[in-house]
């Protein structure tokens, strides 16, 4: 879809502003709507537009395979980690309350607020890799036929 | 005011229901399937539920969108034959009247056995309903000084990553293991194509 110019220049005017609101959505869930789920997908929606227009070598060469298929793990591995570290702490499973520091307090998220914090981020680094390492398994069967 | 958008959204939503079910060309319905999740992401919206909005309109409408289209450039165009598809594995025969109508039966008995279970639900958005009257205000008034001192405004985060947080655990252990599995099986596939290259020519 290279050989479109309207698509191509708004899509990439546009990749910029969806990968923004990603992390938006990412960051901002603890105050407003959304979380790791959603920003997930909508951080993927971007890199598979990308692919979509610019073709898949060219998202791969922005988000290379391998390192996509690690994030999938690494996501699940925050989440349950950070069940783990508070139990390290003293604490329950996945019980936040032990994350309690006073470094930089009014700043840095602390207790709950980190906990909930550190855990949507994980969520959304697995979705958004598992959305990506589909769509390219589906788009590489694509190409063949 | 809220019915001159909340009606026709309902109305295109059945509208697109009904296309999607009639429509022959593959493409079409796979776009109709998208229209129809756009059309109930803004339902969604009108619902108060932003959350639900954004994944339906970046799964539905997005990226199940184009997983659809190329799962389709693989298959035939058309779930009926049209002349110029020659598949014959791809076509479907209409079934025999008989197995329609009693089919047709089935299907409007069950939904209106689901009608009949709806008449005992509380009306729409009551303050009666157990949803707003058990866990809701509990979490509500308790979230904002469990969660610290920032406090933490939205609760939906709250009860999903905090209160339910072993819930969301499992639930991105299952998304962690759907991309594991379609990276198995379309793995394996492209190992088998090499062997296979010739044979694919002769049945495709």
């Amino acid at each position: 879809m290279i050989d479109f110019p309207i698509i191509r220049v708004v899509s990439k005017f546009m990749i910029p502003y969806i990968l923004l609101f990603g992390l938006y959505v990412q960051f901002h869930g603890d105050f407003g709507p959304g979380g790791g789920f959603q920003a997930g997908v909508i951080f993927a929606s971007a890199i598979i537009l990308y692919g979509l227009v610019f073709g898949l070598p060219a998202a791969k060469s922005v988000a290379p395979e391998w390192f996509v298929e690690k994030l999938i793990a690494l996501g699940l591995v925050i989440y349950a980690g950070t069940g783990f570290t508070c139990i390290a702490l003293g604490g329950n499973f996945l019980d936040y309350d032990v994350l309690d520091h006073h470094v930089l307090p009014g700043f840095l998220p602390h207790g709950q607020h980190l906990g909930i914090f550190v855990v949507e981020l994980g969520v959304g680094i697995t979705v958004t890799s598992v959305m990506i390492v589909i769509y390219y398994a589906f788009s590489a069967r694509e190409r063949r036929a | 005011m809220m019915e001159f958008i909340v009606i026709p959204i309902l109305a295109l939503l059945f509208a697109t229901a009904i296309t999607v079910a009639v429509i022959r060309n593959l493409w079409a319905a796979v776009m109709f399937t998208g229209i129809y999740s756009f059309l109930g992401a803004s339902w969604m919206l009108i619902l108060d539920a932003p959350d639900v909005a954004f994944t339906e309109a970046a799964v539905g409408a997005g990226v199940s969108t184009i997983l659809m289209l190329a799962t389709l450039s693989l298959v035939p165009r058309s779930s009926r034959k049209r002349g110029s598809i020659s598949n014959s594995d791809f076509e479907t025969k209409d079934p025999p009247r008989r197995r329609v109508i009693s089919s047709l039966l089935v299907v409007i008995g069950t939904g209106a056995m689901l009608i009949y279970g709806t008449l005992d639900m509380p009306l729409f958005g009551s303050a009666d309903a157990a949803i707003q009257t058990y866990p809701a205000p509990s979490f509500i008034e308790k979230s904002q000084t469990e969660m610290g001192e920032h406090g933490l405004p939205n609760v939906v985060t709250a009860v999903l990553a905090s209160y339910r947080g072993y819930d969301t655990l499992g639930e991105t252990a299952v998304i962690f293991t759907a991309g594991i599995a379609v990276l198995l099986i379309l793995r394996k596939n492209k190992a088998s194509d090499e062997i296979g290259a010739g044979q694919s020519e002769v049945t495709s």
